[in-house]
């Protein structure tokens, strides 16, 4: 597990590939990208605020659960916090296994569960608004999929 | 104890952190002493359903047991990814 949260970007391309060659007889990895969109066409910026300390120590425990339920050789996941602009990446997870299923299962898993309980808070900034983006009911949907 | 508010919470209280000498039994009786104290508190924390709670780095509930916490955090539902 490599738990990362940092405020610089990360170079998607280099991660995945410095991911695959720590792996060692896995047939599959898996790899998801999470990017700041525009959906209004006015947003300038994102703020994403976090609780250091608290924010590691949660995503370690959600890909610690994960590598319980899956068969999977190794995670990575890297979230950004601080100040992102349309189309910058925020974060990615990535899953490596033996047989694919596992490493897209897990790696909707740890989407699903950092997405409502690593924390982390999104406020858009527009030239003359603001606004804490609110979570959403499917999110809380889909952590009660996982736990059935 | 630290006392930790973010995003929302944290502006509308209006600081990200304080030391709070406190003897509250549970998180809910330490939130009854905030709302006490100012109008932003009270504003704050005028709807439990919409604000979520830490103790030590721990997701937590409202009705937990604080003896020996030394940091609590307020703060809304959590949006990463």
């Amino acid at each position: 597990m490599d738990i990362r949260v940092q405020e610089a970007p990360f170079d998607l391309g280099r991660e995945a590939s410095a991911f695959a060659a720590r792996q060692t007889g896995m047939g599959a990895i898996v790899t998801f990208t999470g990017i700041v969109r525009d959906l209004g066409g006015t947003l300038d910026h994102m703020q994403i605020e976090h609780y250091p300390g608290m924010t590691e120590k949660a995503l370690r425990a959600i890909a610690e659960d994960a590598h319980a339920r899956w068969d999977l050789g190794g995670s990575l996941v890297i979230h950004r916090h601080g100040r992102l602009g349309p189309d910058d990446m925020i974060m990615m997870v990535a899953t490596s296994s033996r047989h694919r299923k596992d490493a897209f299962e897990a790696a909707m898993f740890l989407m699903d569960y950092l997405k409502s309980r690593a924390p982390f808070w999104k406020k858009e900034v527009a030239a003359d608004a603001e606004g804490w983006v609110a979570a959403r009911d499917e999110d809380e949907d889909a952590l009660r999929d996982w736990q059935r | 104890m630290d006392v930790l508010y973010f995003a929302w919470v944290r502006e509308r209280i209006g600081l990200p952190r304080e030391k709070v000498e406190t003897s509250a039994a549970t998180v809910g009786d330490l939130v009854a002493e905030l709302r006490a104290r100012e109008a932003r508190y009270d504003a704050a924390f005028s709807d439990l359903t919409a604000l979520r709670v830490a103790v030590d780095q721990e997701l937590s509930d409202f009705d937990a047991p604080l003896s020996g916490a030394r940091e609590v955090a307020f703060f809304p539902p959590m949006t990463g990814g």
